[in-house]
């Protein structure tokens, strides 16, 4: 029976969001030019959550896009199971924006090189900042996040799952040891 | 999520997941073509083959950049310019296509079956792009992403579909999937043009227009097939039109928010009015901005990754 263990409840998870709101507001001294961009599926959850932060914050609303980056993946080819296609949503020019890429957990650094790669398809954003709930390290790629909700060490065999209540669970981050 | 067959040769074939499937994928594949830099990377390196016996804008030109904004390198053969004018055989083309390593090879053909002679001599994935008076699977998909997206949901619509049925691949593609989908199907046309006992696939069938199209939510024109009837088994254009015509006046029998669909190209004047084409009704160019998806849906299916 593999070991779970609750690494983050439904407080800690918000505390850790309102603290990266805070800190992204703090590194781009306010909300111009920002938009928060969306890895699907948990990013997704996070960015509406970031937003509505940042709106109680500072007062002003920040855009958000989804974003599904299957299509830019680089393991279409490698036989293993397609994952569902899901729509890409942004319905704003990306030109010259701070634009905040948001996922669950941080691990190789593929999605994010793929996101970014999506991202530059959409037009030349004037920078891009990371962030992410959980970076379980292992990275085979060389990308680091700009903020960060908690640094869990992990063996590669672990799996590391976020449950968010906008996708019908409990929020909670749960790591599985494999 | 996966096609269960590496072809597209028919809608008879698809099953109801297939078919959702596809329309979904189309969906979600639809803004490329609304952004700025049209193209994702996905099928980089994938070489994709058109191979037309017949003349077509809209399917393949729509095939040519459902394949581009993927990524892929595509080749178009059109056969007036190719070695099948020197008489090489249609076996013989696809061997000599096979050995250059195609991913997909899409074939439109006047023979019905040709595609799927080819299909299965071939390892690749052969998408039929119409085949004689058989199949048109491409368009009947993009004919119901189209009603899905302005009505939610297939089951139940009432469709009527109108024109030279027994020589319209459309029609029979449409009619496989309408119904499968759970669609209502009536068909109208005159009587030597339609074909017998073709209630077995589950339609109602009317001689006269007005008893097809009243209080239906869909109307789909066929273009009359002139290239494909040889002799004339109608006695005058202006006589079909009197009676097949969709005029401003008997789209008044349909429901008020019927919507006109036709598969194009259009036959101003005898099967539809050119003020209901381009009226408020009409989806027809909406039509051809879904083929686009579709056909992205269908390539990204059968030759994104394994």
């Amino acid at each position: 029976m593999a070991q779970k263990k609750v690494v983050m409840d439904a407080e800690a998870i918000d505390r850790s969001l309102t603290r990266i709101s805070y800190e992204i507001l703090e590194r781009n001294k306010g909300t111009d030019d920002l938009v928060v961009i969306g890895i699907r599926t948990g990013g997704a959850c996070l960015a509406r959550r970031l937003q509505e932060k940042i709106e109680k914050i500072e007062g002003s609303e920040v855009p958000v896009g989804i974003l599904d980056i299957t299509l830019y993946r680089d393991d279409l080819m490698t036989g293993t199971k397609k994952p569902k296609l899901r729509k890409t949503d942004i319905p704003f020019s990306l030109d010259k924006k701070k634009v905040i890429l948001i996922d669950d957990v941080l691990f190789t650094g593929r999605t994010i090189r793929a996101a970014m790669d999506a991202l530059i398809d959409f037009g030349r954003p004037r920078l891009i900042q990371l962030a992410v709930l959980i970076d379980r390290g292992h990275r085979e790629l060389p990308i680091r996040a700009d903020f960060i909700g908690e640094s869990l060490p992990s063996a590669l065999w672990d799996k590391v799952d976020v449950k968010l209540k906008e996708q019908g669970k409990e929020d909670e981050v749960l790591i599985i040891e494999g | 999520m996966k096609l269960s067959n590496k072809d597209i040769l028919n809608i008879e074939d698809l099953s109801v997941d297939e078919i959702q499937l596809i329309i979904d994928t189309a969906e979600s594949l639809k803004e490329i073509s609304a952004r700025k830099i049209k193209k994702v990377p996905t099928l980089r390196g994938k070489t994709v083959i058109n191979l037309f016996y017949e003349a077509s804008t809209r399917t393949r030109t729509s095939f040519e950049i459902a394949g581009k904004r993927l990524s892929a390198d595509t080749v178009n053969i059109s056969t007036s310019t190719s070695s099948v004018a020197k008489g090489e055989t249609l076996v013989d083309t696809a061997k000599t296509l096979e050995s250059m390593n195609p991913d997909v090879i899409i074939i439109r053909h006047s023979a019905s079956g040709a595609p799927h002679i080819i299909a299965g001599l071939l390892q690749q994935s052969v998408i039929n792009a119409g085949d004689g008076t058989h199949e048109h699977p491409t368009q009947a998909l993009l004919d119901m992403m189209t009603l899905r997206e302005k009505r939610g949901t297939l089951a139940g619509l009432k469709v009527a579909i109108v024109g030279d049925i027994a020589h319209s691949r459309v029609a029979r593609s449409n009619i496989h999937g309408l119904t499968k989908m759970g669609a209502q199907v009536a068909l109208s046309g005159p009587a030597v043009m339609m074909p017998r006992y073709i209630e077995k696939l589950g339609v109602t069938v009317h001689n006269r227009m007005e008893d097809a199209i009243r209080g239906v939510d869909v109307i789909m024109m066929l273009r009359i097939q002139f290239e494909r009837q040889g002799t004339a088994i109608f006695p005058s254009m202006r006589e079909y039109s009197k009676y097949y015509c969709l005029t401003g006046d008997r789209i008044r029998l349909a429901q008020d928010d019927v919507l006109v669909m036709h598969p194009g190209p259009i036959n101003r004047g005898i099967e539809i009015a050119p003020d209901v084409a381009y009226g408020s009704h009409s989806v027809i160019l909406d039509q051809v901005a879904n083929g686009v998806a579709v056909r992205m849906a269908l390539l990204y299916l059968l030759a994104g990754g394994n």
